[in-house]
């Protein structure tokens, strides 16, 4: 399994005249392995690590999750499973046709990357994606409170997208080098499709926040709403301290510093801030979730609780 | 490969027409409409750099504007039930399917632009209820079937218009249809293998999957358009080698493929009429409802409002947007000018 390159500068305003102008770029971060030709969006059946890899091998009992790893599994698969459901709200809805487009393939993306995780949680009990997607209710779910924030406006959603996206990267590049090789599996896949998401939101940021009065006034006013929720994300506790210590994932804590300074660098070409707010506490982790949650889960789940046990 | 004697003659002049003498303009089109005439001849291509009659140019960009607005418009029943659809794998297939409709919408959008209206023009004509949309997409998705009823029946049908059109005499729309039809299939089987999964589940999904089919059979026969001797502009469109078979050939053709499938799934069709002609060796069907078909497409369909306002909510949202990527665009390339004049 090869591990993107650590060097994360694909953001940096020295790169900008070949950055954020070029969807391509993105993809670059992983330069120097085998793999650096994969493209982010266009991944082949052949090469890629499927959901229904990870469901076949549990089942299979070739991969087997840890009670802790299979926890893990469960954040951060609820995390992606909830802001694919967010953004697959903007498909028809979107200003542009492109952006209908661009934010249909991120809702993919994640969604992918939520069945890959849940696949291999449920590994633990014998409980399948949609298990535990379905019939799971509000307090069993493990996502954070970003991940549940509405959609607002465009400006809202970028400023949402562009945290998820550097705290993912930094997340699953290290999470690349896990010490259980299926997390580490659906990490390599998954760093590469956030890497073009990074360059997505940052292009937005900037485009955004340089392009009208009312479109910078709109972007200030979306980080405004959203950097509440950052702290959580980087939250150390008991699980990801023994995760830790496992080697299987690093602590969140750590991965402060690499998203602080490459976002620094994107909102200072912006001429943006870091919005000066309180964090919010969170809890989503232990299954405190905000207000938005229900309402998720009420429609997304609403269909296959009417029809328990039925196949579709 | 079109012509050895004949030349095309360029879609834009040079010297503009408006300065040529009245003769020159008369023997300019002369000359146009031989080569034109010869491709038509020949089966072959016109491209957008080619010399076309003007009525040819207006009813392609009527045809492929209204393709791409039904591509955008269509993408509205299937996004409904994108929030709740019943397993994670058919969240991520439908998703895919309705992205895959911006792209299409996109495709043929450019393709219409090649015959010189832009995408945002053609947009304002969708949004002032000026242009028209396939009416198929002004009834409601009601329930999960739909889902698969659309990807057989709908699709389908289009499937059996647009295979032909992949042959259209206008370089870019047939070329546009290439890719489409590709992922069409795709989509057409995926909305059976939805069907197939109901029709074999529990009883209640089995009679959801056959309420869709029953609600769905009637609307997609008439994707074909009005019957062949109410058809006025079907002919002309066969001439200029658009249009290969008419709306009734594709209709028959379409219904006994129905007919196969159907049993498959266990299912039925809600006509009683459908038969095998051994005389004419054509499927026929039972009457349809071309008096509902022509209120739809005057704008009187369930839908018909909801659907043009969301299109609307949706760009008026994004003006705002579009705004500032253009203003930083502008921005962006006059900083490029100034470093390339410093250096």
């Amino acid at each position: 399994m090869s591990t993107p390159e650590t060097t994360t500068d694909t953001a940096a305003p020295a790169e900008e005249a070949a950055g954020h102008g070029d969807l391509t770029v993105g993809v670059q971060g992983a330069s120097g392995t085998g793999e650096a030709t994969a493209s982010a969006t266009r991944i082949t059946p052949g090469n890629a690590l499927r959901p229904e890899d990870i469901a076949l091998a549990v089942s299979r009992g070739t991969a087997k999750p840890s009670e802790d790893a299979a926890e893990l599994a469960l954040r951060l698969g609820d995390d992606a499973l909830i802001l694919a459901q967010r953004l697959g709200h903007w498909i028809s809805r979107a200003p542009e046709l492109e952006e209908d487009i661009a934010l249909g393939n991120i809702a993919l993306d994640q969604l992918g990357h939520a069945r890959s995780f849940l696949s291999y949680a449920g590994g633990l009990d014998g409980r399948s994606e949609d298990d535990l997607a379905y019939f799971r209710r509000e307090h069993e779910f493990r996502s954070v409170s970003l991940f549940e924030q509405p959609n607002g406006d465009f400006a809202v959603t970028i400023a949402r997208q562009f945290v998820v996206s550097y705290y993912q990267f930094e997340l699953y590049r290290r999470l690349a080098d896990s010490t259980d090789a299926t997390l580490a599996g659906i990490a390599a896949k998954a760093v590469k499709e956030v890497d073009y998401h990074r360059d997505h939101s940052a292009q937005w940021v900037l485009r955004l926040a340089h392009g009208t009065d009312e479109s910078r006034a709109r972007m200030i006013h979306g980080f405004q709403v959203i950097w509440p929720y950052v702290e959580e994300l980087f939250r150390d506790d008991e699980l990801t301290g023994r995760l830790s210590a496992a080697g299987v994932a690093v602590q969140p804590s750590s991965l402060r510093a690499d998203f602080d300074r490459l976002t620094g660098e994107v909102l200072a070409e912006a001429e943006l801030e870091v919005p000066q707010v309180q964090p919010a506490p969170g809890g989503g982790r232990r299954g405190l979730h905000s207000e938005h949650l229900g309402y998720v889960l009420a429609e997304m789940q609403v269909l296959a609780r009417e029809f328990p046990g039925a196949s579709w | 490969m079109a012509s050895q004697t004949l030349q095309s003659v360029p879609a834009e002049p040079s010297p503009a027409r408006h300065e040529m003498s009245p003769e020159d303009a008369a023997r300019r089109d002369a000359e146009g409409q031989a080569y034109f005439d010869k491709v038509m001849a020949e089966d072959s291509r016109i491209e957008p750099r080619d010399w076309m009659p003007p009525a040819y140019r207006k009813t392609l960009l009527r045809q492929i504007s209204q393709h791409a607005h039904s591509e955008i418009i269509g993408m509205q029943p299937e996004a409904n039930w994108i929030s709740r659809a019943p397993s994670l794998k058919r969240k991520a297939i439908l998703m895919a399917k309705v992205q895959d409709e911006a792209g299409h919408g996109l495709y043929l959008y450019s393709a219409a632009e090649t015959l010189g209206q832009p995408r945002d023009a053609m947009m304002q004509d969708l949004m002032s209820g000026k242009a028209k949309y396939s009416s198929i997409f002004n009834y409601p998705a009601r329930t999960w079937a739909d889902m698969g009823a659309i990807g057989w029946m709908v699709d389908g049908a289009a499937i059996a218009n647009q295979v032909p059109l992949c042959r259209a005499s206008f370089g870019p729309y047939g070329r546009a249809m290439v890719r489409v039809c590709k992922e069409e299939s795709f989509h057409q089987r995926q909305g059976f293998e939805i069907l197939l999964e109901l029709s074999h589940g529990t009883p209640e999904q089995k009679q959801m999957a056959q309420d869709a089919v029953n609600r769905w059979y009637a609307p997609a026969l008439m994707m074909f358009g009005p019957p062949d001797d109410d058809s006025p502009n079907s002919k002309q469109s066969m001439a200029w080698n658009i249009k290969r078979f008419s709306n009734d050939e594709l209709r028959n053709r379409f219904v006994g493929m129905m007919m196969e499938q159907v049993k498959v799934l266990g299912l039925t069709l809600p006509d009683k009429d459908i038969r095998f002609n051994e005389e004419t060796k054509k499927w026929e069907h039972g009457p349809l409802d071309w008096e509902e078909f022509h209120e739809v497409i005057a704008g009187r369909g369930q839908c018909n409002a909801q659907r043009l306002e969301r299109r609307r909510e949706a760009h008026q949202n994004g003006a705002w947007v579009r705004e500032a990527a253009a203003a930083y665009a502008k921005k962006q390339a006059r900083k490029q000018a100034e470093k390339e004049t410093a250096a």
